[in-house]
């Protein structure tokens, strides 16, 4: 029986009598007799409120999420401290059940959320422009590339090894559809290996795409890896970590053409996955290529303030197949959740937490580094989130970490076989110095006891 | 200040140096100066202007902005190819369970067999609901489930050796069909509409060669109805060594009742945010799964979420299948919009076959019952249907002789629903219908809301009858009024000046 559904079956005879027909099956009539299905959907009937509760109950109890194991995984996506006041404002059924602003007049609340969020994103990249919001990380890395090719009209980028392997791999399958080649640039001791990168760079050169911490930890020093892009009149695009601007120098300074990233940090909960954000900011000049939505001021006939969804004529509803993207429908609430999470830490208390993250960190490397057989796989400076190589296997040692309720790290070989024995370690505001110690100590049983397996 | 000014007030202007609302950890760790750790020409020298506010304000201020949104729980928002259904709260209870929420999506696999056990049961589910063999869960949104589809469509027929440059859409396909499209790297050619709305099939016939990729359909299509000729259009592609693409914007309407893998559909994608409940978010999260044909299943994208069948007394076991060589490889990061997939999910478990079925009856219904309201009086001589057909789940009506006898442009008409506490339908979409008005009322509104939606048109269009500026300056009720959206274009201001 399906609840949300409220014709009685004297409605119906209304309805149908009204429509001139004696049932509805008359209206399906026009769907070819062989294509309509006889049989019910081989799925169950529908069952009870509190049925479906319990049944994803016992699905959820049957994950090792954060709350029952001590999470030291990153790798994109972390373990961040989401405030009550964020979920309080996402519910609300004004935010949470709308769709897209179409009818700027009664959509006054999402739009000035977008421009908010605009402004927000804006200064964390320190770029002039940002848009509303993109699916998240990786394909807004991959939206880039269609970006920079229509800027530059080269069809070549050039990515570093640091950058996340969803992105590049996003980058790729995205490269294949609109015709690009995707030319990686290797590491070197943790960062992207400038020489290397000079090399890469050329005159059909789009651009080169970095990422600031990279996938190991490092912070690129941007700058420096910036003049190989400029010299040949390729784009710098920049993936960063939003939980880091607040004491990291943002892409904007450092040369950055389009500054992109990931947005799960910003009050946006794991979900194993998604939903989360991602976000795009970058210069005035690329403006009219951007893709997703953008908010931006204007009056009405009475000269009130008011914001509108500004430039549609990039977009897909107007321009269809000269669409600068084909993306309707993204993450708006997500957005919003960021923007809460940001205005709730505010100005000082985003810095702050930058810090203890920093702090945190450094004390969470040399602890961890100090534990025998495990050393640090690079020294380059970190902000959040480390590598680490073992003299044991890793698979095992995060089996027996796990053992004692610790999610120790993700394990490098799943995307760098050069790294096999590598571990990347990430810190967030909710671990704390007991969690790391417990890690240090746990880690350092595991790998002992490996190595006497051994 | 006024109290309307007041009203519009950003969060940074409510900020004050000093004011904040976070209250985080203390260190516990040795706190030296940030450049003993990380070199000061990598930090930042200011942070970056972020609002200064304290908790209680925060709350106001986005309170105050929420009653600036119309939404689905303040009224009626039969808003064409949007299905804005209900959105019930169990679901988004049960997506807030830890065990779901706060799951790493880097976990292993072995630990989090709930969360790929749900993946793998929806998409079971949705593979039954479209009639096809195999879903991959990854996309996004829609639009990204469209660009999936000419992505798999590209490698299924480089696989053969073919490289194909153009594909087909019918002139009332979504925008995101071709805008996708040229994403993908093909050329769109529009394929013209016949007299009862579906596909021209001599245009298509003339149109269909080997160069042809693919052809996108909606079916339902964009003005509600059904292509009765779907069987013959698909084996005009398939006898092309085309792919058929179906955009499921509007699979709400045959739930239960017709499938498109039966029709002879090769990839589709389904809207998690219309058919299956997952609220709007005012612009997402949405999630955009895909499901296939046996031939283009060795393309989907990568990782894919697999069962594998326990031995030795185990029971089977869920894993994530990376060893794709054919796979276009991933879409995005990690596994998907999982916390979409959850409600979604939920909302399959509620209403179940029979369910899901009455679903769209009633949502069929609903909009057949709207449409005969529409053609009596004012509204049936004004307002006329595009194509005089029953409909399916949303239909199409054309103002352009409201326009020529009344001076009402459709924009007009929709600004003045506003002041009726409705949204407006779908304006200026399908493109072929001058003056079009595109409305899906879908199954979970009462005869009452649709009855009253039909007066307020009548009593728009008697008013304006009498007077059509009281239309042509509306809205008056609602928080601003028309607003400058070509000042907005032409002079962007995108963001606050601090």
């Amino acid at each position: 029986m399906s609840r949300y559904t409220s014709a009685t079956p004297a409605d119906r005879a209304e309805m149908l009598a009204a429509i001139g027909v004696d049932s509805v099956a008359d209206l399906f009539e026009q769907i070819p007799e062989p294509l309509r299905l006889r049989e019910p959907l081989a799925l169950e009937d529908g069952l009870g409120e509190a049925e479906v509760y319990e049944r994803l109950s016992a699905l959820a109890a049957r994950n090792e999420d954060a709350e029952r194991q001590v999470c030291f995984i990153g790798a994109g996506m972390y373990d961040h401290y989401v405030p009550a006041i964020v979920d309080a404002i996402t519910q609300r059924s004004e935010f949470l059940t709308p769709y897209t602003p179409y009818q700027p007049e009664i959509s006054q609340g999402g739009l000035q959320v977008m421009f908010e969020f605009q402004t927000a994103m804006s200064e964390l990249t320190g770029l002039p422009v940002s848009n509303a919001g993109l699916y998240e990380g990786p394909s807004s890395v991959a939206a880039a590339g269609y970006v920079v090719m229509g800027a530059t009209k080269r069809r070549r980028f050039v990515v570093s090894r640091g950058l996340h392997p969803h992105s590049r791999e996003t980058l790729e399958t995205y490269a294949v559809g609109y015709g690009a080649e995707v030319v990686e640039v290797g590491l070197r001791d943790g960062e992207t290996d400038a020489e290397a990168l000079a090399a890469a760079v050329d005159d059909e050169a789009a651009a080169v795409f970095l990422q600031s911490p990279n996938f190991l930890g490092a912070v690129e020093r941007v700058e420096a890896l910036a003049a190989a892009a400029t010299e040949h009149g390729a784009l710098l695009v920049v993936a960063c970590d939003p939980m880091t601007l607040g004491v990291l120098k943002p892409p904007g300074e450092q040369g950055a053409d389009i500054a992109l990233g990931e947005g799960q940090p910003l009050g946006n909960r794991l979900d194993f996955g998604g939903p989360s954000f991602g976000f795009f900011c970058a210069t005035e000049e690329q403006i009219r290529r951007m893709p997703g939505r953008i908010a931006g001021e204007t009056d009405d006939v009475d000269g009130r303030r008011g914001f509108v969804l500004a430039l549609q004529t990039r977009e897909q509803h107007i321009r269809r197949e000269k669409a600068t993207h084909n993306i309707c429908t993204a993450q708006a609430l997500n957005a919003l959740a960021a923007m809460v999470h940001l205005a709730w830490l505010g100005r000082e208390g985003y810095r702050e937490l930058g810090e203890l993250l920093v702090r945190r960190t450094a004390y969470a490397r040399e602890r961890l580094a100090a534990v025998p057989g495990v050393e640090l796989l690079h020294e380059a400076p970190v902000a959040r989130e480390f590598a680490l190589r073992l003299d044991a296997p890793v698979d095992r040692v995060l089996e027996r970490c796990a053992e004692r309720g610790i999610a120790a790290g993700y394990p490098l070989g799943r995307d760098y076989p050069e790294y096999g024995d590598g571990l990347l370690v990430a810190i967030t505001e909710r671990r704390t110095k007991a969690e790391i110690d417990d890690l240090a100590d746990a880690l350092g049983a595991a790998v002992a006891a490996e190595a006497v397996a051994a | 200040m006024n109290q309307q000014d007041e009203q519009v007030l950003t969060i940074y202007e409510r900020s004050k140096p000093g004011r904040r609302a976070a209250a985080l950890p203390v260190a516990e760790v040795p706190e030296p100066p940030l450049a003993e750790l990380i070199p000061a020409e990598l930090l930042r020298e200011e942070p970056p202007r972020l609002p200064e506010v304290a908790e209680p304000e925060i709350l106001r201020h986005y309170n105050r902005l929420s009653r600036r949104n119309f939404d689905l729980d303040s009224g009626f928002y039969p808003l064409g190819s949007c299905t804005m259904k209900h959105n019930p709260r169990l679901n988004e209870r049960v997506a807030a369970l830890p065990g779901h929420a706060r799951l790493h999506p880097a976990q292993e696999p072995a630990r989090a067999q709930g969360a790929l056990e749900l993946m793998w049961l929806l998409q079971r589910s949705l593979a039954e609901i479209c009639g096809l063999p195999h879903v991959s869960l990854q996309p996004s949104a829609g639009s990204h489930g469209e660009l999936a589809g000419l992505l798999l469509t590209r490698a299924y027929h480089a696989d053969r050796g073919e490289a194909r440059t153009k594909v087909l859409a019918p002139d009332t396909s979504h925008g995101t069909n071709p805008a996708s499209v040229t994403m993908a790297g093909y050329e769109v050619v529009k394929v013209a509409t016949d007299e009862r709305g579906g596909v021209e099939i001599d245009d298509l016939r003339a149109k269909v060669d080997e160069d042809v990729a693919c052809l996108m359909l909606t079916n339902p299509n964009t003005l509600g109805l059904f292509d009765e000729n779907i069987a013959e259009i698909a084996a005009l592609i398939h006898a092309a060594g085309g792919t058929l693409y179906y955009d499921g914007a509007n699979l709400n309407a045959i739930m239960g009742h017709s499938r498109p893998g039966d029709m002879g559909f090769d990839i589709v994608h389904v809207n998690l945010h219309k058919s299956f409940s997952q609220p709007h978010g005012g612009g997402g999260p949405g999630a955009g799964p895909i499901a296939v044909s046996e031939r283009i299943v060795p393309y989907l994208p990568r990782p894919r979420v697999v069962r594998r069948e326990g031995d030795n007394g185990h029971g089977p076991h869920y894993d994530l299948d990376l060893d794709r060589p054919k796979s276009i490889g991933r879409l995005r990061g990690f596994q998907g919009n999982f916390g979409v997939f959850v409600r979604s999910y939920a909302y399959i478990l509620s209403l179940g076959a029979d369910g899901l079925a009455e679903a769209s009856e009633t949502a069929v219904l609903n909009a057949n019952y709207l449409k005969a309201r529409l053609a009596e009086g004012r509204a049936g001589d004004r307002l006329p249907i595009a194509f005089d057909r029953h409909c399916m789940h949303e239909f199409v009506l054309s103002g352009k002789p409201m326009k020529r006898e009344l001076g009402l442009a459709t924009l007009d008409l929709a600004k003045r629903l506003l002041d009726f506490g409705f949204h407006p339908p779908t304006i200026y979409f399908p493109l072929l219908v001058e003056e079009a008005l595109m409305i899906e009322p879908t199954e979970t509104e009462t005869k009452e809301s649709l009855d009253a939606f039909a007066d307020a048109v009548e009593r728009i269009l008697a008013e304006a009858e009498g007077d059509p500026e009281v239309a042509k300056q509306a809205p008056y009720t609602t928080p601003v009024r028309r607003l400058d959206e070509v000042k907005a274009t032409r002079q962007p201001v995108v963001r606050q000046q601090l």
